[in-house]
């Protein structure tokens, strides 16, 4: 028996986006189309202004494409509306910023907290799972100490504890390590990879370091809107 | 679900320098706010607490208060007789005519004048108010131009300590007692002989009569029968409803206590909105984030309207608190307050009270600052898209 093809995860087809900015529009992505399989780690790379960040949005459910469509798991996210979005966002994605962007307020632990606090999960297994979530990126022991008393790579891990801590199956990252030294970003980098490789996660980065691209499975490249190739 | 408490908690802590103002604000309205309620308090209970409810006043129709009216010794002598007056163990009518006179003294420690009331008082008019009662000196002797004073009148005028003297018409009377009137309007007046007053001030007539009827049912049926009298020409009604109603004096305090109330809680209520705008422009990529993780619009603006109720209940946790020590410092020194009194223009003695229900009030009060001060930046925190909160710097 042959095996089933992969279905992919997220499904872009001919998707664009303009901007309105008085009598001008800016077209940031022009017509994109791409395929993302379940594991995969892709990097997306591209000169600064070409539509990184907006494709990532849009992947992720939090901004709305002007054409096209977007499916992430075979749910057609632009159809859905503004408050269909906020659950379907807390349950099916993590999102990584450039500026790990914690609560100042509050403890690692409660940051890595708040996304289940919108599930019907009870107090213990809440505390359980951000356990869990800190122990996968190294800071079990860290987890009572506030964002200001963290590393830059403490802060960013915290973020992605976060990010996975309800489990879903798309991971998006927007420049995660453009604020890290080398040995945090690398920390960063084989934490993403590893849960690509072990726990089947999906993780769409964005990146302008060769390097950090080297950790993903598939680099696409993005010049003015729209992809240029898609190798491998 | 809603965003932990102690998110707003902290926030309102940590950003301290800049509430602190904002609370110190809100503290400030609400002690006032709270003072003037324990004063018109403190007037409400003088008045509300006088009187016996078996007891019947008469004044003459169309007065006001006992100290403009006007009641005729043949009215008196018709009144007597009726049948419906209780008798006590020397099968006299417990009735008692008494002169209401306005007599102007010194303040204690202050210039001018004040006025305040000289009661000409019956022994039967003593057994029908237990709760004046000696505490110090002794009672007037008839006839020997003596007077004793209200305790708390003796704080606020000159010449009213034991052995000091009153100007009361052409005379000098002695003060040889102080009496307690347990915070009825008794505490405001001065008492000597009703028939000596008549004689000082040279007066045929009486200012009102206080009687006690057998019964509730003779109590009822001689109130109708005086006001049914055209030739009496009185009015009669209970010791209790004419007092309350004299409590009347509370209401410039109170109209006070709302104009200020309104015009300070307008300025606290844009004090509180100009911080949690402040606090709302510092957080906007905060409300960004926590959109992404999927708290709604809803949830966002909930939790900066708890976050400037907190805030402002603070100020109304410690305005409160402020009160009730002006309170406690007032309750220490033994200071009492006077207030004009509309009608007689005497001075009328009142203590004020901070209880633990106008510290609540006070409280709830300040809350209502914040929740109306923060719903328009909590309203602006939840309008931007997630992508352009997200985007803000
Ligand atoms: N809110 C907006 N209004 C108008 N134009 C916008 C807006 N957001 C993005 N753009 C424009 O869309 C284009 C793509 O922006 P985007 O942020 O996706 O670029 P990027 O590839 O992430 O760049 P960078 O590497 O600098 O982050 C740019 O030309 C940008 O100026
Ligand atoms: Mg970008």
């Amino acid at each position: 028996m042959a095996a089933p093809p992969p279905v992919s995860i997220v499904v872009v087809r001919d998707l664009s986006k303009i901007y309105r900015q008085g009598d001008i529009n800016v077209t940031a992505l022009n017509s994109v189309s791409l395929d993302i399989a379940p594991g995969e780690f892709v990097v997306l790379m591209g000169p600064s202004g070409s539509g990184k960040s907006t494709l990532l949005h849009i992947i992720a459910g939090i901004d709305q494409p002007t054409s096209g469509s977007a499916k992430v798991q075979g749910i057609d996210i632009a159809r859905l509306n503004q408050s269909q979005l906020a659950d379907w966002r807390n349950q099916n994605v993590g999102f990584v910023f450039q500026s790990f962007n914690l609560i100042p307020v509050l403890t690692a632990a409660e940051n890595v907290e708040l996304p289940l606090l919108l599930t019907n999960l009870s107090r213990k297994e809440r505390r359980l799972q951000t356990q869990t979530a800190l122990e996968l990126v190294g800071l079990a022991d860290r987890g009572h100490h506030r964002p200001d008393q963290l590393s830059g790579g403490q802060q960013q891990r915290a973020a992605i504890a976060r990010a996975l801590v309800t489990d879903p199956a798309l991971i998006v990252a927007d420049e995660p390590t453009g604020n890290l030294d080398a040995k945090s970003a690398a920390d960063v980098l084989e934490i993403l990879q590893s849960l690509t490789r072990t726990a089947g996660k999906t993780v769409v980065m964005v990146t302008h370091d060769p390097k950090s691209a080297a950790y993903g499975s598939r680099s696409l490249h993005l010049e003015k809107g729209e992809l240029v190739n898609d190798a491998k | 679900m809603a965003l932990p408490l102690r998110y707003n908690v902290r926030n309102v802590l940590v950003r301290w320098r800049t509430t602190a103002f904002t609370v110190l604000g809100i503290a400030a309205v609400v002690t006032v706010f709270v003072l003037l309620r324990g004063m018109a308090r403190g007037i409400e209970r003088s008045s509300g607490n006088t009187g016996d409810p078996r007891n019947i006043l008469v004044v003459r129709k169309g007065s006001q208060a006992e100290s403009g009216s006007l009641v005729t010794r043949d009215q008196f002598r018709t009144l007597q007789y009726f049948e419906e007056i209780a008798r006590n163990e020397k099968n006299e009518p417990v009735i008692s005519a008494e002169l209401v006179m306005i007599v102007s003294a010194p303040r204690r420690g202050a210039a001018g004048e004040a006025n305040t009331l000289l009661r000409g008082v019956t022994p039967r008019g003593m057994e029908l108010r237990p709760q004046v009662t000696l505490k110090e000196g002794r009672w007037f002797t008839p006839g020997k131009r003596e007077v004793v004073v209200a305790q708390r009148l003796a704080s606020r005028f000159a010449g009213f300590e034991l052995g000091g003297t009153i100007k009361a018409g052409p005379d000098r009377l002695t003060v040889v007692g102080h009496f307690d009137a347990a915070g009825s309007a008794f505490d405001s007046e001065a008492w000597m002989d009703a028939d000596e007053c008549r004689s000082i001030f040279d007066r045929d007539m009486y200012s009102s009569i206080l009687l006690r009827p057998r019964d509730e049912a003779a109590l009822t049926n001689l109130v109708a029968r005086i006001q049914a009298d055209k030739r009496l020409s009185l009015r009669a009604e209970r010791e209790v409803d004419y007092y309350a109603k004299q409590t009347m004096t509370a209401m410039p305090i109170k109209i006070l206590a709302g104009i200020l109330g309104v015009a300070m809680s307008i300025g606290a209520v844009f004090a509180a909105m100009n911080t949690m705008y402040a606090s709302v422009a510092a957080r906007t990529r905060e409300v960004g984030t926590l959109r992404v993780l999927g708290f709604s619009r809803f949830a966002i603006v909930l939790s900066f309207l708890i976050e400037g109720t907190f805030l402002a209940m603070l100020g109304g946790l410690l305005g409160s608190l402020l009160a009730w020590s002006v309170y406690a410092v007032v309750l220490l020194r033994g200071i009492n307050f006077g207030t004009m009194d509309f009608q007689s223009f005497a001075e009328t003695v009142f203590q004020f009270r901070v209880t633990p229900d106008l510290m609540l009030l006070g409280v709830l009060f300040s809350a209502a600052i914040g929740f109306v001060g923060s719903l328009l930046p909590a309203l602006r925190a939840a309008q931007l898209p997630v992508i352009s909160a997200l985007k803000s710097l």
